[in-house]
Formats: structure tokens, C-alpha cells, sequence
């Protein structure tokens, strides 16, 4: 029955409605493939009973003739998610043993369509990384290495352990979040397909928090439908998230396989950066020449500020964490060391709980906010996130979507850039600029470098527009017909 | 706008994070380095240019002013590292 851990989300769905295997059936199998793959590190938590209990209420379902979108599927929980009487981490200390007396909408959402947990997965300290080695429960590590070595590689961060499990089927798909690209960068760097949403898509309520104006769920699968059918179970507006858009969610699975015909696809030239790898350069010429054969107009187009887009979001993304994380104070949940003052209390828990990244963005959160520095630093940014936004603006007159690389690598090994901070940023250059100016960006595997690592490419569209992205990535999927998995070693 | 180890103190201080003495020269190179960077934004001309305080341009919703929920002392209480009687139990701030 291990082979029906190879199933995409859709056709799973298929077999499941259609009673060829039970919802217990693929979720033990799923269970076994997670039991074995430990060393991947890619769950934080496995939760089997309660995965058995979920699948056998499914089946249940099923017999009867009914059941939601994702009835009986089994997946997989980025731990940034709180789950009701299930441990929440974000992979920092400082959470402890926080078990959330609430589920997060998003998932509550997963539940309510049928969906079934099979544990929660690991990521960067309060999601802030590249490359998952901030986490405390020690990095995820890619399912992928390079061709006749086996150095272990990171599988991008901060949704790590989400790409991981998904490519290494250990779920069939699953919940990932993006403040900067950690659903791109690491959907990118396994080989599977991630969208983040317009910001707003989906409610943030229950998500643990880390750059709140920033912040955005969405999911890894292992297919550019598949990723269609759970972002239509995750969205919805909430009344809970005052940032979350009431408008209706569109059928995203319905808009895999449109006609692209017509479509202005728009090429940035301030993303051909200097260092680029040649195998990416390529990779982004090829796409191009997919879209040009399936009917798309090629433009070329300018975004000005790009250059400024990782900058500004190194002021805007720590100056909010150090507010966000403010809450962890040792009073209420989590950890508590330190004595006998209050301030020893808050001072002690505070170093003991988080991590190096993690005090690093706070240290400079509150620099960048404290007294003297608010306008040289907090106000110039927001203000250079309106220039990038409007540059945004003047590419839409000209074109419908824009086709960039997703990361400026393929995946690297871990420890290869943990030294430098300012290197590790630098993942991001691709994907931050949708996240400060809020727009969806979807990231597909398109092709392989020479070592047969996976490498991506990211479509970024119009604010609520994530139909033309789905249309552009079925017709990208279809042309680059990447069907490689990772060699199973583990 | 050089940070020295005292700005680095001042900075841990206001952040309630406690940072040993020897490791706030070395913090401060770190984010010298990274605030160096981020001065490149200096560059960027943004005479006129209204701050973006949200990407999505909708009015903040009102809500009724009414009790939705509460009476969840124990589930309140479930994380808390110590309570008693229905409270949390805090290191004492009055002297």
C-alpha cells in the first residue's frame, strides 16, 4: 500500500471518493513513509492517532456519501499553525510545550473540507530563515542531494520541513506560510509547487506571528493543482483578521489548463542580477519560450526599485517581529527562567528562548524603531515600499503577469552561508518584492541544474489575481514536464 | 550611525533580551554590517511619497462593541508556567 504515498492531492481525492483505498488506508501508509524518513527531520510532531481517529471519521463520511474537497487526505502542518490540544512550536524554545487552547482558521478550514493531520512540520525559528538551521528542533534536510554526493543540502527555509515532506511524500500536501519567499525559495529548492496568495487571501488568525503586514499562508504540493485545490480550502475571509479580504474564493483548480493565449507576460530586467547561475539564466529563457508557444506576448519591463526591496524589508519585517514578540515575556506560556525581578524574568526567558536569528531581528526591530532613528529608518522604508508597490503598478499597464527565477540558487548545503547573515538574505531578492507590495507569487519547478537539483521559476500577478497564475503555471508544468523525484536514501 | 557596544546594551535592554557583556562588541559588528546595508535606501528619492502602512486598500472593519466570548479561566490558564486560583502567578512588581 506504500505507493499510495505517490498519489498527487487530485488524484487521491479520486480514488478516495471513489472507495479504491480508505482514508485509514493512505494515512497509515503515510504514517509508515513518515516512520521511516526521520532522518529527513521533517516533522517536529508526528500525530498518528490522531491521523487514524481523523481518517477513520472520513471513511466514515465517505461511506455515506459525503465528505468536503480534501475528504480523506492526509496532510502535513507547517508548525507556525496553532492546532487546538496539539503542541505549537514555530521550532522555538521559548513556545515550550505551548499546547494552543484554539485552532488557527486556516486549518480549522483544512478540517471542516475533510482534511487530516498527520503531524506538524518543521521550520526557521518563528519562520524567520533561509535555510530551517534556525530551527530548535535542528534543520530539515533536503530529500534531494547533488548528483554522486551525499552532502546534506537544506531545503530552504522558512517552510522547510512543508517542501521537504511534500517532496519526499510524507504528505500529500501541505500548510506553509511566506513573509519574504519561505513558501517560494523552499518549493523551489524540492521541487514542488507553492503559491503565496494576494496578502489578505488567507486569515492569519491562529498563524503565529511574525511580520504581520507581511505575513501569508498558503500551500507546497506536489502539483500546480494540487496547490490550486488546498489554497481554495485555505482562504475565506475571517472576521478574526482584520487585514483578511471579504471576497469570494474563486475555484483556483478550475483555472489549471485555460488557454494562455493573448496573455502579457512581462520579463524584469532588474531580476538578471550579477552571479546569477547560467543553469538559471537558461532555466529563465526556457520559460519564456514556453509561454511565447503557448500564445503569450513576451514584454520586457522595469521595477526600479527592486534593488531596495530586501533592504526596506529588513527594517519593516524585524522592526515588526520585535513588536509581535513582545508577547513572550515568560508570564503567560512558554518558557519562564530567570529570577527574582520581573525584568531578570523577562530578560533571562527572553535570552534562553530564542534563538541567535531570532534576537538578531529583535535587536535590530528596536533599534530601527527606537527614539531618534523612527523616520531614518521605519518611515523611509514604508515609504520605499510605496515606490516599489507603484512599480508594480507601472508594470500592470503593460503586462498580466511577470516570469522571474523563484531563488538565485539551487539548493545549498547546510552551513554553506549560516555565517553570513547578509548572504542568507539575499535567497530572498526574487520573491520579498510580492510581499511588500502584497501581490501573489507562485513558484513551480521548471527544470534541473547540471548536479540534478531542482530548480524553480515564479510567476508574481495582480493583486486577488491568482487564476492567471494558475493558467500560467499548468501551461509552464505541462511544457517543462518535470516528473523527477529525489533518489530515496533516506 | 556607527552602533557601539553601549548603543548594542541600550538596544537589549529596551528588548528585555539579556546579552552577556563579551558578546555586545561582536553584536554590535553584526549589526553595523547589516544596518550598513540597509542604508543604501538613502538612495531612493521619496520627497512626496506617502508611507505604506497596508497592501490592501480597504477601510480597518468595525466590529459591535459586545462580550463575544470568555469564562475560559482554565483554558486560559493551561500554558501558564505557574497560577493558582484561577490567576497567574508572577515574579512580585511591587515593592
Amino acid at each position: 500500500m506504500s505507493d499510495l504515498t505517490k498519489l498527487t492531492l487530485k488524484a487521491a481525492l479520486a480514488g478516495l471518493k471513489a472507495r479504491d483505498f480508505s482514508s485509514v488506508d493512505i494515512t497509515k501508509a503515510h504514517i509508515e513513509a513518515i516512520e521511516q524518513a526521520r532522518g529527513l527531520n521533517a516533522y517536529v510532531l508526528e500525530t498518528p492517532d490522531h491521523a487514524l481517529a481523523m481518517a477513520a471519521e472520513s471513511d466514515a463520511r465517505l461511506a455515506r456519501g459525503e465528505g468536503g474537497a480534501l475528504e480523506g487526505a492526509p496532510l502535513g502542518i507547517k508548525d507556525l499553525f496553532c492546532t487546538e490540544g496539539v503542541r505549537s512550536t514555530a521550532a522555538s524554545k521559548i513556545l515550550g510545550n505551548f499546547v494552543p487552547a484554539y485552532e488557527s482558521t486556516v486549518t480549522s478550514q483544512l478540517w471542516r473540507d475533510g482534511a487530516v493531520m498527520l503531524g506538524k512540520l518543521n521550520l526557521d525559528e518563528f519562520a524567520m530563515g533561509s535555510s530551517n538551521e534556525t530551527s530548535a528542533f535542528g534543520p530539515v534536510i533536503n530529500p534531494w542531494r547533488r548528483s554522486g554526493s551525499d552532502a546534506a543540502l537544506t531545503p530552504g527555509g522558512s517552510s522547510g520541513g512543508s517542501a521537504a515532506a511534500t517532496a519526499a511524500d510524507l504528505c500529500l500536501a501541505a500548510t506553509a506560510t511566506d513573509t519574504g519567499g519561505s513558501i517560494r525559495q523552499p518549493a523551489s529548492f524540492t521541487g514542488t509547487v507553492g503559491i503565496k496568495p494576494t496578502y489578505g487571501r488567507c486569515s492569519r488568525w491562529g498563524i503565529i506571528a511574525f511580520a504581520s503586514s507581511l505575513d501569508q499562508a498558503g500551500p507546497i504540493a506536489k502539483t500546480v493543482e494540487d496547490a490550486a485545490i488546498m489554497l481554495r480550502s485555505m482562504s475565506g475571509h475571517d472576521v478574526k483578521d482584520s487585514t483578511s479580504l471579504p471576497v469570494e474564493v474563486p475555484d483556483f483548480a478550475s483555472y489549471v489548463g485555460k488557454s494562455v493565449k493573448g496573455l502579457r507576460i512581462g520579463v524584469p530586467k532588474e531580476y538578471r542580477v550579477p552571479g546569477m547561475p547560467a543553469e538559471i539564466e537558461k532555466l529563465w529563457a526556457d520559460g519564456i519560450a514556453w509561454l511565447k508557444d503557448a500564445g503569450c506576448e513576451i514584454v520586457e519591463v522595469s521595477l526600479p526599485h527592486t534593488k531596495y526591496a530586501l533592504p526596506a524589508y529588513y527594517i519593516v519585517a524585524p522592526a515588526e517581529a520585535s513588536s509581535n514578540l513582545a508577547r513572550y515575556d515568560g508570564m503567560r506560556y512558554g518558557l519562564r527562567a530567570g529570577g527574582p525581578s520581573l525584568t531578570d524574568v523577562y530578560e533571562e526567558s527572553r535570552a534562553q528562548g530564542f534563538g541567535e536569528e531570532v534576537k538578531r531581528r529583535i535587536l535590530i526591530g528596536t533599534y530601527v524603531l527606537s527614539a531618534g532613528y523612527y523616520d531614518a529608518y521605519y518611515l523611509k522604508a514604508q515609504k520605499v515600499r510605496r515606490r516599489i508597490a507603484d512599480d508594480f503598478d507601472q508594470a500592470w499597464q503593460t503586462c498580466d503577469a511577470l516570469l522571474t527565477p523563484t531563488a538565485p540558487s539551487a539548493a545549498f548545503a547546510l552551513g554553506e552561508q549560516s555565517d553570513d547573515p547578509i548572504a542568507m538574505y539575499l535567497n530572498d531578492i526574487f520573491t520579498v518584492t510580492t510581499n511588500l507590495a502584497g501581490l501573489p507569487g507562485l513558484s513551480l519547478p521548471a527544470g534541473r541544474d547540471a548536479q540534478g537539483l531542482p530548480l524553480g521559476l515564479q510567476l508574481i500577478g495582480r493583486a486577488l489575481d491568482e487564476g492567471t497564475l494558475f493558467s500560467l503555471a499548468g501551461a509552464l508544468e505541462k511544457a517543462a514536464g518535470f516528473t523527477a523525484k529525489a533518489d530515496r536514501w533516506w | 550611525m556607527a552602533i557601539d557596544a553601549a548603543t548594542v546594551r541600550k538596544v537589549a535592554r529596551l528588548a528585555r533580551i539579556r546579552e552577556p557583556e563579551e558578546r555586545l562588541e561582536p553584536l554590535a559588528q553584526e549589526l553595523n554590517t547589516i544596518i550598513s546595508w540597509i542604508e543604501q535606501l538613502e538612495e531612493v528619492d521619496t520627497d512626496g511619497v506617502e508611507p505604506m502602512t497596508s497592501v490592501v486598500a480597504v477601510a480597518l472593519p468595525l466590529r459591535d462593541d459586545v462580550v463575544t466570548e470568555g469564562g475560559d479561566t482554565s483554558r486560559i490558564l493551561s500554558n501558564a508556567p505557574k497560577s493558582a486560583d484561577g490567576f497567574f502567578i508572577v515574579p512580585k512588581v511591587v515593592e
